[in-house]
């Protein structure tokens, strides 16, 4: 239980997918000038890494990994498919994001008024897929190590997000130098959040 | 036969030459356009692995827009982005494969990175701007464009990562012994991921005062 929870706090903060990785940093830079938007889009991020991490988790744990089909018949124990991830994840977070943006759609129309045009975007967005890929890299151990590892990613994308949204939305009012202005000035302060966040490294867990 | 001739235009005619000068500088894929920066930060602690992913993004975009460009009149439009995500996907599952085999080392530092090349939006970008709708010829100036331009960020961002955050360059010391006598230190900040931003930040304010008809108004 306890290890759970670390995951969880560790992906947060320690392993934040935008500071410590760079991670879906094109809707980050593209969609954090309001903070309303920026908080939609952090939801629906949360949502979906909460749900493709453990599918692709058991797609990986079942399918892909170096001898996993030996559960299907023992001959099949020197099978490696691990190859065919890249291609296979993006499949399963392509379909994902259509099905959760149908359920979304079916049984909370205010959700998804207000999510509605991120759901497709998230489907290329980087973070998605950078979290089934660490999963695989980090080899978690089970099914709930890695939804933990998929929710804390995601609040951490969250907490990105909207931090930055807010800081874009109080810097209109200061004086910027001009070529600086807009993407520029997000950049630096982005690299200065980064630095705040590095702070949290010395957390052992 | 000469009738066709005349009609074709020239292979470096000067709207081709533009889609591959472009992207270098005022419709810099990185800087301009914002795409693909997930990955551009990450890998540019060091030279080699930056140069290997830009090599790695120049092959991909250019062969998909190639490939996409071929098959435009055949994909249906409302599939359109499944398509897409295949054909990237299975490039660089070519690539991972052809790192691994060549540059292991290279390719465990990656680490991650070579399977974000997915979803690295420029090359989904390029496809969805430019390859569904143009002949092959100009989509793959336009592909190999984009990947150099995205290069140049790149290795220019790595290139004074490691300078000053390892005084080495491509793994070589170029700073020499006698400045750490004389108590020169690397500067250890310049490794850490939020230096790269920092970077970047900086190459879009000195490009944006060089070129002043990219300002953003607000």
């Amino acid at each position: 239980m306890q290890e759970i929870f670390n995951i969880f706090v560790k992906s947060i903060f320690v392993d934040n997918m935008v500071f410590a990785y760079f991670l879906g940093m094109c809707s980050y830079l593209a969609v954090s000038k309001t903070v309303n938007t920026s908080v939609g889009l952090g939801l629906a991020v949360i949502f979906v890494l909460g749900i493709t991490v453990p599918v692709d988790y058991l797609l990986n744990d079942y399918i892909l990994k170096p001898g996993a089909l030996a559960w299907l018949d023992p001959e099949f124990k020197d099978v490696d498919l691990s190859f065919l991830s890249f291609i296979l994840f993006i499949a399963i977070i392509a379909s994902m994001v259509q099905l959760v943006e149908m359920v979304v759609e079916k049984f909370s129309p205010a959700l998804y008024s207000s999510l509605g045009i991120f759901l497709p975007l998230i489907a290329v967005n980087c973070a998605i897929l950078g979290g089934s890929l660490f999963m695989q890299e980090r080899e978690y151990q089970s099914l709930a190590q890695a939804t933990s590892f998929g929710l804390g990613s995601g609040v951490g994308w969250f907490l990105a997000i909207v931090g930055i949204a807010a800081i874009r939305e109080k810097i209109r009012y200061s004086n910027v130098p001009k070529p600086l202005r807009g993407l520029g000035i997000t950049f630096i302060i982005t690299g200065l959040m980064g630095i705040a966040f590095m702070s949290f490294l010395g957390i052992k867990l | 036969m000469s009738t066709d001739k005349q009609e074709r235009e020239p292979l470096f005619s000067t709207k081709n030459r533009k889609l591959l000068t472009n992207p270098l500088n005022i419709d810099n894929p990185i800087t301009v356009q914002v795409l693909g920066i997930c990955s551009a930060l990450a890998v540019t602690a060091k030279i080699k692995p930056a140069f290997v992913m830009a090599l790695s993004v120049i092959v991909v975009t250019t062969l998909a827009n190639l490939i996409i460009s071929v098959l435009r009149n055949g994909i249906p439009p409302r599939i359109r982005i499944i398509v897409q995500l295949v054909v990237i996907a299975s490039l660089v599952i070519l690539v991972d494969q052809v790192l691994k085999a060549f540059v292991y080392d290279v390719s465990k530092q990656l680490s991650v990175f070579v399977g974000l090349i997915i979803t690295n939006c420029i090359i989904m970008g390029r496809l969805e701007a430019f390859a569904m709708g143009n002949k092959p010829w100009p989509s793959i100036l336009d592909g190999i464009g984009n990947g150099l331009g995205y290069g140049v960020i790149l290795i220019v961002v790595g290139f004074v990562r490691e300078l000053f955050g390892s005084g080495t360059i491509w793994g070589f010391q170029v700073i020499p012994e006698a400045f750490y006598e004389l108590g020169y230190k690397n500067n250890g900040f310049m490794i850490l991921p939020p230096m790269a931003l920092i970077i970047v930040g900086i190459i879009i304010w000195i490009q944006r005062s060089r070129n002043p008809e990219l300002i953003e108004e607000k």
